[in-house]
């Protein structure tokens, strides 16, 4: 299972800026225990889901050619709990790119209304030339990452030209 | 016209504040990134995009942190830096203060060339330039 969280992206401008959303459903194992009883959307999830949808924007300004790795957190404030039935929706701008890094900036959103903001910067991270040892592959982007993206564009949304709404 | 040595510092303070989540009282000119402000590596990454959005300079890779020169074992005679390696370092950082390090170039105290003035010095040289 591939660790997901985020449902779909709902525009995407190829080198600019992705929104994806997040709808939080009471059947999710982990809701059990954070908290029973109270069952809560983790924060930490949050910040994960916009690291997913700007890392994907990362990723695709580069065509996917390298692995994408989360670096830094470099601001994350989240003002409001997410609960059941509620959809989350993740805005993010990239802000500068080049071989390096990339450095985006983001809003949360939860039913419309906006609920915080998660800046991040992502590292490029090429097997050749890591002194890690890597696989070969691209394990980052090798399948259900990118296949969100496809299916964005089977319904409809194009990553170049205008900011598209779904 | 460059901005003055205190404009200078004024704004890399602020940088160096908001990247490494320290007071702004605590970085000092002769502050060290690494062990007095507890700078990470991938927090040099965040500098530079920082100093370069803030000082609308570009800083190429390596030209601020030579780590190509930091991680060349050819430069590195036990826990020394070789006099080519210190040479090589030395040209690639005319913005560090080297007097202290070259008495004794220990690789473990090349993180102290990294001060905050070293940071100051280096984005005034960018800006010179780009001014002239």
């Amino acid at each position: 299972m591939r660790w997901l969280w985020i449902d779909a992206f709902v525009a995407f401008e190829s080198g600019r800026r992705a929104s994806a959303v997040k709808n939080i459903t009471l059947g999710e194992d982990y809701l059990a225990d954070h908290f029973p009883g109270y069952p809560v959307f983790p924060p930490s999830l949050m910040i994960e889901g916009m690291a997913q949808t700007a890392g994907i924007l990362v990723g695709e300004a580069r065509g996917f050619r390298e692995n994408v790795i989360l670096a830094k957190i470099r601001r994350a404030e989240i003002e409001a709990y997410a609960y059941p039935g509620d959809q989350v929706r993740y805005d993010a701008q990239l802000d500068s790119l080049d071989e390096r890094a990339g450095v985006t900036s983001g809003t949360l959103w939860k039913n419309g209304g906006q609920v915080g903001r998660v800046d991040l910067i992502f590292s490029h991270v090429n097997q050749a030339e890591s002194p890690l040892d890597l696989p070969e592959h691209n394990f980052v982007f090798s399948g259900s990452f990118v296949s969100l993206l496809q299916s964005f564009q089977a319904a409809g949304g194009s990553t170049d030209g205008e900011f598209h709404g779904r | 016209m460059a901005p003055s040595h205190d404009a200078v510092f004024l704004k890399v303070r602020e940088v160096l504040s908001d990247a490494l989540g320290v007071e702004q009282e605590d970085v000092s000119p002769d502050a060290t990134l690494q062990g007095d402000l507890g700078a990470e590596s991938i927090d040099f990454l965040d500098i530079v995009f920082r100093l370069e959005k803030a000082f609308a300079i570009k800083i190429p890779k390596g030209e601020l942190f030579p780590d190509e020169i930091l991680n060349n074992p050819a430069y590195v005679d036990g826990d020394r830096m070789t006099t080519a390696g210190l040479e090589t370092l030395k040209a690639a950082m005319p913005h560090a203060d080297f007097a202290d390090f070259e008495k004794a170039p220990f690789v473990a105290k090349v993180p102290d060339l990294f001060t905050v003035r070293t940071i100051v010095n280096y984005v005034e040289g960018k800006l010179q330039a780009a001014a002239a």
